[in-house]
């Protein structure tokens, strides 16, 4: 069963392309990673599954209800952090729980807001308010407001942002105890590939608001797979005669050149195949694996 | 939306910006109240340097009542910039701390959330007027006593008897708290289109001096904008305290000279106020979260 | 033609001394019944008609002892009073025999022919000027004064006699008086933008203020203290 399903999905804001036709689906009880660097559209996605930002165009659904016209009934089972997290300086963290619990419309008892702050690491800093805390702290009370109603879909964007190692080590521990032991669907966002691939079993990388990878984790960090990064003379030409081969499915088309994920093997094939098709080759590289292509694309901010 | 007001208002009052407000109120009655108690007499002499010309006036002038209606004046001007200090901060406030996104994740719609901070503001307003109202009326009448009220107004005096006053006063203050959300309701538009609190604190502010301006010049090119502005109303509670003659110049205890004037006056602050809520929650129903 | 001169001057002197003592008859039988009251206390209902002012009715208590005291006192609230002009009743000007009075012919007031008759103090301590009275020579009543006085102005008293005739208190008074000018800065009463209202309209015409007090009883010489006044 799909928990989010979204499809062609755009937002702009005036000129800039946010998200650009974005299409993906989380299964129900995986951990989805989310992965593109600062300013790649991940939040404004996130933001659009939380309907804080309208799409411009393009479908949500979530639970298979479209999000629009169900939006407070798809709430009550979504938790949330979204990027940095802001609460109020005034309030406690027990106050923080006790205001999103009453927010949640579920009988939530004291005891299940106890076990949240002690879930997050939070139980000896309870009654101390929030301006008290350090960034890592406000993490994991953000964590434990999006926990706190017991929600089927927890969406974490950026959950590690100011963590220390140790923190972080605990997030990731919560993160796949969640979906493994409480049999939630998580879907978490990071820049970093190196926090995703530990917890995710679907990963999306997105860049510019387009979707360049998707796919379980095993696959996409498979050593046996290559990305080869060629740059033609005529770029339009080499993905018109790319695009009705069998190499269709592997194009990822970018500024700087046209990339194809395809196993290590057919690395010799792909070459000749490009030669016999007289495409103007100026330079044909090979990518290692995903994660040097994504260093790349980092690489470029 | 109960909940949601419940924690819009526990909220407001677990800031101590909230306090500022009703501390502020606090410090200038007592300072007024004192002054006068120390040198009222002097004062109301100043007050009454027309009427002593012709006639002698015997009775405690200087009583509960009259200390209240100084009060008023005085303070009813001001108490919109501190009712902008929280209105204009409700929905902007939190954008600007990020806690907006938060809320609007919860299973409440906007309208909600933005019909329950208005309901959250305007208890704030209208405590801050109930405390205005305990300081002004009620401590003056245990400081100053009660008596007649003796009210000196630009062209003429009216005095009216002791057991005719306090009725005028609930219906001043009610009137009062018509002006006041309207404060808050426009505090809570400007709110709805920033996502940082000075702003609209400022814009309302900004506002409300420019339609007061407009409001008090006697220019003939404002006049037909005037009786369309918020302002040329919000101080009509005076209205409470004029009142009708006889054809024998004999005062109607009980009468209000002008009741026209302050249902004109309510009916063109509701329509402010619903105005401005409905814009509010238009603004913020369409409006993208980024902050 | 000397002779003749001192004669003429003799009988005018002799005719003004003559009518003199039958005035000052008039105002003596005046105030002989005044002088029976020593002091009261009277109830009556007050109404205060200025232009610039908007009161309404109101009970008020008014207390008088001789020779000249006199307290208008409204029950639990605020009076208004002519300024100067209470003091200046029937009983304070006729308190004291410092006064030359003169005859000023007769008219007819309310339908009673009456003897008016003009008081000027020879005490100077004394705070008016001049003072005409219009009184009925068979009741001894005074009906109408009307007073200048040093510092506050001319004031006209009309009285309308009921059940204390008999001591010369009268049921009804009526003080007339000029008011001056009545204007507070808008900055004082910060009423700024409102349109003039009418009665200013009504103030500039209109500048004369009275004072009514109706009597519904009096207490006559049951005492008053003086710390009432």
């Amino acid at each position: 069963m799909s928990v989010i399903k979204v499809h062609e999905l755009s937002k702009n804001f005036g000129s800039l392309h946010a998200v650009n036709a974005l299409s993906f689906e989380v299964q129900a009880g995986e951990v989805f990673g989310f992965l593109g660097q600062n300013g790649s559209g991940k939040s404004t996605t996130i933001r659009m599954l939380l309907s804080l930002i309208y799409p411009s165009s393009g479908s949500i659904e979530l639970f298979d209800l479209p999000l629009q016209a169900n939006r407070n009934q798809i709430a009550e089972r979504v938790g949330a952090i979204i990027e940095r997290p802001d609460l109020y300086p005034y309030l406690t963290a027990k106050e923080h729980l006790q205001l999103f619990a009453k927010l949640s419309k579920q009988k939530i008892s004291k005891e299940q807001i106890a076990r949240t702050l002690e879930q997050v690491g939070l139980s000896l800093r309870s009654a101390d308010k929030v301006n008290t805390f350090s960034l890592g702290m406000k993490q994991r009370l953000g964590i434990a407001i999006a926990l706190v109603h017991n929600p089927d879909l927890i969406i974490l964007d950026e959950p590690t942002n100011g963590l220390d190692p140790q923190g972080i080590a605990d997030i990731r521990h919560l993160i796949q105890d969640l979906a493994k032991q409480d049999g939630k669907t998580v879907l978490v966002s990071s820049h970093l590939l190196s926090e995703i691939e530990q917890v995710a079993s679907q990963i999306l990388i997105i860049h510019q608001g387009k979707k360049v990878a998707m796919g379980p984790t095993q696959t996409l960090l498979d050593p046996n797979k290559a990305i080869i990064h060629i740059v033609t003379q005529h770029d339009e030409q080499a993905l018109s005669i790319l695009g009705i081969s069998k190499y269709a499915q592997n194009i990822m088309q970018r500024k700087d050149g046209i990339y194809l994920s395809i196993a290590t093997n057919e690395i010799p094939a792909l070459h000749q195949f490009i030669v016999a098709a007289n495409i103007p080759l100026m330079s044909f590289e090979l990518k290692r694996s995903l994660e040097d292509y994504f260093l790349q694309i980092t690489s470029m901010q | 939306m109960w909940p949601i007001i419940q924690i819009e208002t526990f909220k407001i009052f677990k800031r101590p910006r909230t306090y500022i407000a009703f501390g502020a109120i606090a410090a200038l009655i007592l300072v007024i109240q004192m002054g006068l108690k120390i040198d009222g007499e002097s004062y109301a002499a100043f007050l009454m340097k027309d009427i002593n010309n012709t006639l002698i006036v015997d009775g405690k002038v200087l009583n509960g009542y009259l200390i209240c209606y100084i009060l008023l004046q005085l303070l009813l001007v001001h108490v919109p910039l501190l009712v902008a200090l929280i209105a204009a901060d409700m929905i902007s406030g939190e954008a600007n701390l990020g806690t907006l996104r938060l809320l609007l994740t919860t299973p409440y719609s906007r309208t909600q959330w933005v019909l329950a901070k208005f309901i959250a503001a305007s208890i704030y307003t209208i405590l801050l007027l109930i405390w205005l109202a305990f300081l002004a009326l009620f401590l003056s009448m245990w400081i100053f006593g009660t008596d007649d009220l003796f009210l000196m107004k630009s062209n003429y005096v009216v005095l009216i008897e002791g057991q005719d006053v306090f009725w005028r006063y609930v219906g001043a203050f009610v009137f009062a708290s018509f002006s006041l959300l309207t404060v808050t309701a426009l505090g809570f538009l400007m709110s709805s289109l920033a996502n940082n609190s000075i702003g609209p604190i400022v814009a309302t502010i900004s506002a409300i001096v420019f339609f007061t301006i407009l409001s008090t010049l006697n220019i003939p090119l404002f006049s037909a904008i005037k009786p369309y502005l918020f302002t040329t109303h919000m101080n009509n509670w005076k209205e409470f305290f004029d009142i009708k003659v006889t054809d024998t110049n004999e005062a109607i205890t009980g009468s209000i000279l002008n009741v026209a004037k302050i249902k004109n006056s309510i009916i063109v602050l509701v329509v402010h106020i619903v105005l401005f809520v409905s814009a509010s929650v238009w603004i913020v129903r369409k409006k993208d979260i980024l902050s | 033609m000397k002779f003749k001169s001192t004669i003429f001057i003799g009988i005018l002197i002799g005719i003004q001394f003559l009518s003199n003592a039958q005035t000052n008859v008039l105002v003596e039988r005046v105030r002989l019944k005044l002088n029976t009251v020593n002091d009261y206390t009277a109830e009556g209902i007050m109404k205060t008609d200025v232009s610039f002012i908007k009161a309404s009715l109101g009970k008020v208590k008014v207390f008088y002892k001789k020779p000249n005291l006199i307290k208008v006192k409204k029950d639990g609230g605020i009076s208004l009073l002519p300024k100067g002009g209470v003091s200046i009743t029937m009983n304070s000007l006729l308190s004291t025999d410092q006064y030359i009075a003169f005859e000023a012919g007769k008219q007819v007031y309310k339908g009673k022919t009456l003897d008016v008759i003009k008081l000027v103090p020879t005490d100077d301590k004394l705070d008016w000027v001049i003072s005409t009275l219009w009184i009925d020579p068979v009741e001894a009543l005074v009906y109408k004064t009307f007073t200048t006085t040093k510092d506050n102005g001319s004031f006209e008293i009309a009285m309308d006699y009921g059940a204390y005739t008999n001591y010369g208190l009268p049921s009804k008074i009526v003080f007339g008086f000029n008011t001056k000018d009545y204007k507070l800065p808008n900055g004082i009463t910060l009423e700024f933008g409102d349109e003039a209202p009418i009665s200013k309209q009504k103030a500039m015409k209109n500048k004369k203020g009275t004072i009514e007090i109706t009597y519904s009883s009096y207490i006559i010489n049951k005492g008053v203290s003086s710390s009432l006044f």
